[in-house]
């Protein structure tokens, strides 16, 4: 029931914003996420952006797991 | 070999490892439980970690007594009840909404508050009631839309509140010390709402170790062996293997909704029994959107299934098979007790899945 789902903003109109699920379009509110902007990727809980993905940190995870387990192979 | 498959591979071996005695990880999210019996990872990693599912399930733990009110509310004239779609099927005393449906009452199958509030606002002579289940993920989105209804002046939208918190429950069950509970597989998207220091005096008090973990099989075989890791260095603690969306502190404005229209109550966990301070009622400020309420119904006196034992399973005593309703009298199509209703309960996750 938590699930949340990633999806790009692609418009924001006051409180609320248009994102894009792999190509389906969603009204969704950003009242938990005033900060959102065009163009960020979120993670959308019950018709709500609830974060923003850090894809930084997402490449930043691959890279120390790569690290950490290329070191003893 | 694909990048993927490779890092899951070296996970596995850096698991097998550390597994070298018993241990018991326990998630406490549906999510979490689709995901591990889904990807199959209770059958690659070593026999002696077991994988419990604990009260992760929203539908799952609301009690009886809940699912008897709110199908009262279903079946008062003129009422419309709108609800997320796993509610529908799971069985009260001695109805669902499911049933309801059948005779006639009008419930709407949402996908977000929002929708609620929108059929309040197209149907304004209908008291339009909103059945407010789970957890930190969830409320916050209800908080939302009640302070949206507020501000429009809507006064026919009501919220049945059962809304629960998850590090209360783990609390409780580290307290008990029933299960024997070695680390905590913490929920990914409850924590984007409340961050990881709600989980700290699980590893101060317990001495339980907690990892905050994705839902990709790569996330959840990181998040088992930094559990192990912690176990091994002897070093409890708090950790985040989900950096992409969680932080310490959360998300503040979340919280801040939670704080202006909620207050904490203790709750009933079926199965479980009562625990302190962890739920959510709305406080008096939104006492009039509170359908407890408006629609003063008298107490239900629940009954539970009989034989199920839901309750052992979600507080990490026993799995799924060892039901004796499991797989014959208690399927999907045929469930008995909540976590084989919801799609995301252990017993369904199990069934579906094969684990048997």
């Amino acid at each position: 029931m938590c699930l949340a789902i990633p999806g790009r903003i692609k418009r924001i109109e006051g409180e609320f914003g248009i994102a894009n699920f792999r190509g389906v379009e969603r009204r969704i509110g950003l009242m938990l996420l005033p900060e959102a902007k065009v163009g960020d990727w979120v993670l959308v809980h019950a018709g709500f952006a609830i974060q923003r993905i850090d894809q930084e940190k997402a490449q930043e995870t691959l890279k120390m797991l790569e690290e950490v387990l290329s070191y003893e192979e | 070999m694909r990048n993927e498959s490779r890092l899951a591979q070296g996970l596995l071996h850096k698991i097998e490892e550390l597994a070298t005695e018993e241990t018991n990880l326990m998630e406490v999210c549906g999510t979490h439980t689709m995901a591990i019996s889904s990807s199959g990872i209770r059958k690659m990693i070593p026999r002696t970690l077991r994988l419990l599912s604990g009260p992760g399930c929203p539908v799952c733990v609301t009690p009886a007594e809940d699912i008897d009110w709110i199908i009262e509310i279903a079946r008062l004239p003129g009422v419309i009840l709108a609800t997320f779609g796993d509610m529908v099927k799971v069985p009260g005393s001695a109805s669902s909404l499911e049933a309801e449906m059948a005779k006639g009452a009008e419930v709407k199958v949402v996908y977000s508050p929002l929708d609620a509030l929108q059929i309040a606002e197209r149907n304004p002579k209908r008291r339009v009631c909103f059945v407010g289940v789970g957890f930190e993920t969830t409320s916050p989105t209800v908080a939302s839309t009640i302070l949206l209804a507020k501000k429009r002046g809507v006064r026919n939208l009501f919220i049945y509140p059962g809304f629960k918190l998850i590090p209360p429950a783990m609390g409780f069950l580290s307290e008990k010390k029933e299960a024997k509970i070695d680390g905590f597989i913490c929920p990914g998207h409850v924590s984007v709402i409340i961050g990881s220091r709600p989980y700290e005096f699980i590893p101060k008090r317990f001495g339980i170790p907690c990892v905050i973990t994705g839902f990709e099989p790569l996330d959840v075989l990181q998040g088992i062996w930094m559990l192990l890791l912690q176990r091994a260095n002897n070093h409890p603690r708090v950790e985040i293997q989900y950096r992409r969306g969680v932080t310490e502190e959360g998300n503040p404005c979340a919280l801040a909704s939670l704080e202006r229209v909620f207050v904490r109550c203790d709750s009933q966990w079926r199965g479980i029994g009562v625990i302190p301070s962890s739920g959510l009622g709305l406080n008096q400020e939104f006492a009039d959107y509170d359908a407890k309420r408006a629609f003063d119904l008298p107490k239900p006196k629940p009954l539970e299934p009989r034989g199920c034992i839901c309750g052992p399973i979600m507080m990490g005593l026993k799995v799924p098979p060892d039901c004796s309703l499991f797989g014959e009298r208690c399927t999907p199509q045929t469930p008995v007790g909540p976590c084989m209703v919801s799609s995301e309960g252990a017993c369904a996750a199990y069934y579906k899945y094969g684990e048997t």
